[in-house]
């Protein structure tokens, strides 16, 4: 299981990484969102695995996972949402101000012989 | 409850409810939006000043969010620190803003709404005990900030905000990962209990530790613009309206602050295994970020980029001096910093007038027109000029002075030297060549009659800024006193632990 975790984080990562390192806004916007899944998911086991046991007192309770880190990746989850739709819609604006979906608003065939 | 045990949360509170009643008044004329943002602009400086006066003698005010007691609960903390940085942004933000509602805040909606925000941002990150926290204070800032440098929208600025909010996503993604990561080793995201933690991390864990640590520090170097991570600054600083970059001016210094706090509390003498972390990077560093940005004053084309690389350059001076990470080195930074920031946005407001007296010609570095009140004008970019070199009397001198001073025992000692003095008569060359371009090298084929001179409501914000730096000279021996105090304090961290934790010696 913390192998399986770890492999999601990282191939998430690499992937966002990669993505956010393209010409064209939109690879950047999807990198950018891959980027903040896989630290969410980070975040979120940061309070180590645990399955099947709830995060807030109860009675019948045998053992408690940390409900801190769940509260943080609400929180995260919510920024980087409102973060996501700001810079969509920012690309889109670029998109139509600079007449092409290059981040330095070059043209195509000129991005690509650089 | 005396009133004073509210007081801390209200630089956070006013600006937030400010911007939202400002959000209700959209609809109403301009003059009252202009009033009410104004107005709860300056009442920032009434507060910041108590803040002040209640934290000069060492105390912390520590401010308990919902009244849960930390570590549990989040903690807003007032020491001398966060108190002389809340009193810079209100000063900086007030004269902002009157710079603004002379018309740039009609470019694009809800000027002042961000405006707000953007302080709310600001003083929230000053404020906060809370790793967690700093990072949704962070994302205020940062979110207002997109919004204030798109204002009024242009190819360039769009472009330059493109860039300038990409990087920052990927660096509050770092963000998460190292607060992650120190939540994940020690169980805490309180500064102050983090600091206990750390200080006794088991040598499993080190590597984890200081990954961490080395991981935020690179957030915050983005934040600060520190080298290599400035790139971004430039362009945005240069093409954003001006109210907005004289106000930004305090925004590199949002990342300065956090250095000097998280790396003085958490990772300072009292760590143990993860002490002086950041000894083999941040003096080194800010020698190269103060050369480059001093560099790319010389190279630059425009008056506006000019004064964008000169806060680069001084926030190569301002980590040098938190890098060389003595008393005298940090008190120098903190007397340095309100006068960087006062200078910076002095001379990006004084770029906006010489611009439109300029007419077509704005503030291009190259043979224009004679520009009308060119006397006024050039007296105040003369003075300013003066105040960001660093040259005698105004307070960049006592700053540098203070820093060489310091410098004197460090091991660093001629590199600090050299470089500091190499780059302040690089930076007299460039704006003595800025100066004789604008002012002098004048040609009459144009018609006088198609320039407006700049009016005295337009010279007043920048002339107040000058003023204030003229104060920080007046007032030099008590500031720097306070300066001097500040750094004791902060070199003292277990004070603060205990001011929050509760716990007594």
């Amino acid at each position: 299981m913390e192998i399986l975790i770890a492999l999601v984080i990282g191939v998430l990562t690499a992937g966002g990484v990669f993505l956010a390192l393209r010409g064209q806004t939109f690879p950047v916007v999807l990198g950018l969102t891959l980027m903040s899944y896989a630290v969410n998911l980070f975040l979120f086991v940061m309070g180590r695995l645990a399955i099947g046991v709830p995060p807030v007192i109860s009675a019948a309770a045998e053992g408690y996972t940390d409900p801190l880190p769940q509260a943080l990746v609400l929180t995260a989850i919510v920024i980087s949402f409102g973060m996501t739709a700001f810079v969509i819609v920012l690309a889109l604006k670029a998109r139509a101000e600079l007449g092409n979906d290059h981040v330095d608003g070059h043209h195509h065939h000129e991005a690509r012989h650089r | 409850m005396n009133g004073l045990a509210h007081l801390p949360i209200l630089p956070v509170l006013l600006p937030l409810i400010t911007g939202i009643v400002l959000l209700g008044l959209r609809g109403r004329s301009l003059a009252v939006q202009r009033g009410v943002s104004l107005v709860a602009a300056l009442a920032l400086i009434p507060l910041a000043i108590a803040l002040l006066q209640a934290a000069a003698d060492g105390t912390h005010l520590v401010y308990a969010l919902g009244n849960w007691a930390a570590p549990y609960g989040i903690v807003l903390v007032v020491d001398r620190l966060a108190a002389w940085m809340l009193l810079t942004t209100a000063l900086l933000a007030v004269f902002a803003l009157l710079y603004a509602i002379r018309g740039s805040d009609t470019q694009g909606r809800h000027f002042h709404v961000l405006f707000q925000l953007q302080l709310f941002g600001l003083n929230g990150a000053f404020l906060t005990g809370d790793l967690f926290n700093l990072f949704v204070f962070f994302e205020i800032l940062l979110l207002a900030s997109y919004g204030l440098l798109l204002h009024g929208g242009g190819r360039l600025r769009v472009k330059a905000g493109l860039h300038f909010v990409v990087i920052n996503l990927v660096g509050s993604t770092l963000f998460l990962f190292a607060v992650g990561t120190l939540y994940g080793v020690t169980g805490t995201l309180n500064m102050a209990d983090l600091a206990v933690k750390l200080a006794a991390t088991p040598p499993d864990n080190l590597a984890l530790v200081q990954s961490a640590g080395l991981l935020l520090f690179a957030v915050f170097a983005l934040k600060a613009a520190l080298l290599p991570l400035y790139l971004w600054l430039p362009a945005a600083y240069a093409h954003t309206s001006v109210p907005v970059a004289a106000l930004f001016a305090i925004m590199t210094k949002v990342g300065a602050y956090c250095i000097l706090r998280v790396y003085t509390l958490m990772f300072g003498d009292d760590a143990g295994p993860v002490a002086h972390l950041l000894d083999p990077w941040l003096a080194p560093l800010a020698l190269a970020t103060l050369t480059l940005g001093m560099l790319g004053a010389v190279a630059s084309t425009t008056l506006q980029q000019q004064a964008a690389y000169l806060v680069v350059a001084s926030i190569g001076s301002l980590l040098l001096a938190f890098g060389l990470g003595s008393t005298d080195a940090i008190a120098a930074g903190l007397y340095y910093l309100p006068h960087s920031v006062f200078a910076a946005a002095a001379l990006f407001l004084l770029a906006d007038a010489i611009s439109r007296a300029r007419g077509e010609f704005a503030d291009r570095f190259e043979s224009g027109p004679e520009m009308p009140g060119a006397r006024v004008l050039g007296g105040l970019f003369f003075v300013a000029a003066v105040a960001i070199v660093g040259l005698p009397p105004l307070s960049g001198f006592l700053g540098k002075f203070m820093l060489l001073k310091a410098a004197l025992d460090s091991p660093l000692m001629p590199w600090v030297w050299s470089i500091v003095l190499l780059t302040g008569l690089m930076g007299m060359i460039a704006l003595a060549r800025s100066g004789s371009l604008l002012f002098y090298r004048t040609h009459t084929s144009h018609d006088p009659a198609t320039l407006t001179a700049p009016t005295a409501a337009a010279l007043a914000p920048v002339a107040g800024l000058l003023l204030l730096i003229a104060g920080l000279v007046v007032w030099a021996g008590p500031l720097s006193g306070y300066a001097q105090a500040t750094a004791a304090q902060l070199l003292q961290p277990q004070q603060y632990i205990e001011a929050v934790l509760g716990t007594t010696p």
